[in-house]
């Protein structure tokens, strides 16, 4: 299949995601003891660079299906904005507060933007097959 | 869902050189509409449940989601996926266009689900805390967990989406069809495999 070379989009998403969730599993396996919170707020500083890293990529992609990338990024976005937004309910439910809640809460903002980034990514990679298929 | 089905031409790649033939596959909603009532419904017993932080509504929650979840991913992974693997394209291509969609509303709600109210359920049994006895078994769950997330989150869902529009072209790429049906089936047959270390962490702390 001929395919013009992109940027490592996946890869570097699975990976802003890897730590972030492993920033979830250390502050969630200290619970209820008080958490440092360096670790945490390096990992997610590290997937935040990953996520910034990734849109600047993909930005510099020529003839990229943007419209495609927006039409399914912003229904992606609604639906993992609903899911993060439930996760948050159950933090405050649980009276999570201060550094904890707040690390958490931008951990959600990196999950659920950079989740519908690579699904918009992996749809308008595709986007011009009918084309390479008539060709 | 409409039943109506659609004449669909593939072409395979120029350097294949020959065309394949046409098939038909049902006409689809990439997202079921009614599955997202039943996905609000789901929701709302879930903000219920954990509102009300009762024992019964969030176990019954956190079992029922976690099994289907579970049955889910080693049904598809280890018995469907490699008897999709067999089919003919034509036969792959009909049995896609009826399923993905259905995947792309359950899964969602039912991994949404299990792990809210098994979060809920835990701060009230306690078992999420440090000083429980099951504190081991219950961090190794977050981490089969967050590895079945990131593996679901970064190629299967990704995946399930782009094959559905890539059907829903007039001319779809089966070339493309092929290569994101094996990233979906590969992963799917992970996960089914990490599920079976779920059900002895979860069978453990059920027992404890």
């Amino acid at each position: 299949m001929n395919e013009r070379p992109l940027p490592p989009v996946t890869q570097l998403g699975m990976a802003s995601l890897a730590l972030i969730v492993a920033g979830g599993i250390y502050l969630s396996a200290h619970l209820p003891q008080h958490v440092p919170l360096g670790p945490a707020l390096a990992l997610l500083a590290a997937s935040a660079l990953l996520l910034v890293g990734n849109v600047i990529a993909l930005s510099r992609v020529r003839d990229f299906a943007w419209e495609r990338f927006f039409t399914v990024g912003k229904w992606s976005l609604l639906a993992y904005v609903v899911i993060a937004g439930m996760i948050e309910y159950a933090f405050l439910q649980d009276h999570i507060r201060g550094g904890t809640l707040v690390v958490l809460t931008l951990s959600l903002v990196v999950f659920a933007v950079h989740v519908p980034m690579l699904v918009g990514f992996t749809v308008a990679r595709y986007a011009d097959s009918e084309a390479r298929v008539a060709a | 869902m409409a039943d109506t089905a659609i004449s669909v031409t593939t072409v395979l790649e120029p350097e294949t050189a020959a065309p394949a033939p046409a098939f038909e596959r049902p006409d689809f909603e990439i997202v079921p509409r009614a599955g997202l009532v039943l996905a609000a419904i789901a929701a709302v017993l879930l903000i219920v449940a954990i509102a009300a932080n009762k024992l019964w509504p969030l176990m019954f929650l956190h079992v029922a989601g976690g099994a289907g979840w579970t049955i889910i991913d080693l049904f598809l992974g280890l018995v469907l996926g490699p008897i999709i693997g067999r089919m003919s394209i034509p036969a792959r291509v009909e049995f896609t266009t009826r399923l993905m969609p259905k995947m792309v509303v359950i899964m969602p709600v039912v991994v949404t689900v299990t792990l809210a109210a098994g979060w809920q359920l835990g701060i009230k049994t306690g078992n999420v805390f440090s000083s429980s006895p099951n504190h081991g078994w219950v961090v190794a769950s977050y981490i089969v967990v967050g590895v079945m997330a990131v593996l679901a989150l970064g190629l299967l869902e990704p995946a399930n989406i782009a094959v559905l529009i890539e059907l829903k072209k007039p001319r779809p790429n089966p070339a493309v069809i092929e290569r994101l049906m094996k990233r979906f089936i590969y992963c799917a047959g992970i996960l089914g495999v990490m599920q079976i270390a779920t059900l002895v962490i979860m069978s453990k702390l059920a027992s404890s």
